[in-house]
């Protein structure tokens, strides 16, 4: 999708409710309101976090892949009860959405990220850097994401990543 | 041969002595001293031994190149328009410059941009700008020789479409480096059918390189540290298993056979099992036989910078760049085969959650190769035990033992002479 004008105007409601949609991203997986992370999904869903040395080549492998939000649950699962990982604190900064179109329902954005990491007797750190490569949709009369790439940037992953981008 | 120094003097006078023949106690002081760091380049990496550098299909065309890494040395792999494979260290002969920055490309030549000397893809200098100088001024002496000043050639091996180098000209044959019994493991993988890369990924891991080829040398961890593995008997010491090395020690295989997701004696003492787990969209694990016999993971490590990873149907080759003593790099690339149906590639792409950076299996792992580090490091003189399964370093057929480890320092004390 380039920059092309959207299909149809965007309305400033619409626009300023897909704002809160990204404060709200941001601000659950923060808060570690992890379990509610899925819910800003769509059931059926695609998020991948993804190497842009991958998505420019056209490779496939993401660095997490789920294909539902059951798959999401999965992940907040492994969070909560699976895996061993030093504790750190997650800070998303994420720029003002653009958004590309509004077609059929469905509105197509591009979004820059940053994540923050803190770890206990480490200087906080750059986690990750990309843009979100969006689809959202109204889902049960709220908006939520059918589709969410994230594209990153920073292909050299320091150490882990262990929660959510 | 390239850039390697004399060693310097192993085990340093204030360091606690490593016990001649000791292969189950280990010393802090081999993961985070410099000296020790430049001797294993020297030795080990720019020694007689393959480094795996790349897969053939990413370099298929004449042309093709892709930045790899020998040791912490960087290099080209080039496909030349004979069609033959070069490595070539990417270093202007001139004045050091890295010529090649991309990951992945396709040149007719590798033009230095400081003085753009000019190398074609077999890394002969081919042309100097101003040479002969200009009306009458400068240039390069008569009787300089443009044959004596390329790029400097590594040794190739190309074994089924994966590509070896190796600094060291009295390197042996790839087949009598692995032996047959490790090369029956590779083969295994690496059957001759055409590879296909699915993607890559990428991490800065904290920790000495050797703890990495040490996490994938010890089984005895995976049934405590892994719940993903334990609970859905991915790898688990209540399984039928092997632990296998060469001759030498260096390189190891780890082979675990799938089981049951049931409760039994050996379980109760594995916290990680949980009996009652359920994915909750279970297509994540959905593994298909595809490999002869009934291995279906198996773990080979190889001597002295690859891991191949088989688990299940999630396929990778792991290289391991050192980053100074501190910390290493770990480049996963992700393969099937090129005539994989579209449903066995998505199979890869989703077991590939396990793996990785972000991997419900592998993020486990850089975590403690973290943890590890910043436990041992602040203490040099003190050791680590490696004494499960008792002090031998002969096969096993379980995973209760360390003893790939064991064989792995037996080599390495033999080589770095310490
Ligand atoms: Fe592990």
């Amino acid at each position: 999708m380039d920059g092309t004008t959207p299909a149809r105007p965007i309305a400033p409601e619409l626009r300023a409710e897909i704002g809160d949609l990204y404060a709200e991203y941001a601000d659950t997986l923060d808060c570690g309101e992890y379990e509610r992370w899925p819910e800003l999904f769509t059931e059926r869903c695609f998020y991948a976090v993804i190497p842009r040395e991958n998505h420019e080549r056209g490779l496939p492998l993401a660095t997490v892949r789920c294909e539902s939000r059951a798959m999401l649950k999965d992940r907040v699962h492994a969070i909560r009860e699976t895996q061993m990982y030093v504790p750190r604190w997650f800070r998303h900064v994420i720029a003002a959405p653009r958004l590309l179109a509004h077609v059929d329902g469905v509105v197509t954005t591009r979004t820059n990220y940053a994540v923050f990491e803190t770890q206990p007797d480490q200087l906080t750190r750059v986690l990750n850097v990309g843009r979100y490569e969006d689809e959202i949709v109204r889902d049960e009369g709220r908006l939520r994401f059918r589709r969410k790439i994230c594209v990153f940037d920073s292909i050299l992953v320091p150490t882990s990543i262990v929660l959510p981008i | 041969m390239d850039g390697n120094t004399a060693a310097p003097a192993a085990a340093p006078a204030a360091r606690t002595p490593w016990k001649a023949g000791d292969f189950s106690h280990v010393p802090y002081w081999i993961y985070r001293d410099q000296d020790i760091y430049a001797r294993e380049q020297a030795r080990i990496f720019a020694g007689p031994n393959w480094n795996y550098v790349a897969l053939e299909s990413e370099v298929p065309n004449p042309g093709d190149f892709k930045r790899s890494f020998v040791g912490d040395k960087p290099v080209i792999v080039t496909r030349g328009a004979d069609g033959a494979i070069n490595v070539l260290a990417n270093r202007c002969a001139h004045r050091g410059v890295q010529l090649c920055q991309e990951h992945l490309g396709n040149a007719k030549e590798f033009v230095c941009p400081y003085h753009q000397w000019t190398y074609d893809l077999q890394g002969k200098l081919i042309g100097i700008p101003f040479r002969r100088g200009h009306k009458g001024n400068g240039g390069m002496p008569g009787d300089f020789d443009l044959g004596a000043n390329g790029l400097p050639k590594l040794e190739v091996a190309v074994r089924h479409g994966v590509i070896f180098a190796s600094f060291d000209r009295a390197v042996p044959s790839f087949e009598d480096f692995l032996g047959a019994k490790m090369l029956g493991y590779f083969d295994r993988v690496f059957d001759g059918r055409p590879l296909k890369v699915l993607g890559y990924s990428r991490q800065r891991i904290p920790s000495n390189w050797k703890l990495m080829m040490e996490n994938i040398k010890d089984p005895y961890h995976a049934s405590l540290l892994h719940v993903f593995l334990v609970t859905f008997g991915l790898f688990r010491m209540d399984q039928k298993s092997a632990v296998q090395m060469d001759d030498t020690g260096r390189h190891a295989v780890l082979v675990n056979r799938k089981g049951e997701q049931a409760a039994n004696e050996a379980t109760q003492e594995m916290r990680a099992f949980k009996a009652d787990m359920k994915l909750a969209d279970p297509t994540l694990l959905q593994p298909q036989r595809e490999f002869p016999g009934d291995a279906t993971v198996v773990m080979q490590t190889l001597w002295p910078n690859l891991i191949v990873q088989q688990q299940s149907n999630t396929l990778a080759m792991r290289q391991m760049v050192p980053r100074g003593p501190e910390a290493h790099d770990l480049l996963w690339t992700f393969f099937g085969y090129a005539d994989d149906p579209p449903e066995m590639t998505e199979r890869r792409l989703r077991q590939a959650n396990l793996m990785g950076p972000a991997g419900f299996v592998s993020m486990d792992d850089s975590e403690v190769m973290m943890i590890s580090q910043q436990g041992l490091d602040p203490y040099p003189d003190a050791t680590a035990v490696i004494e499960m399964g008792g002090r031998d370093t002969v096969d096993a057929d379980h995973t209760i033992t360390e003893v790939a480890l064991r064989a792995f320092y037996a080599h390495y004390r033999q080589v770095m002479e310490i």
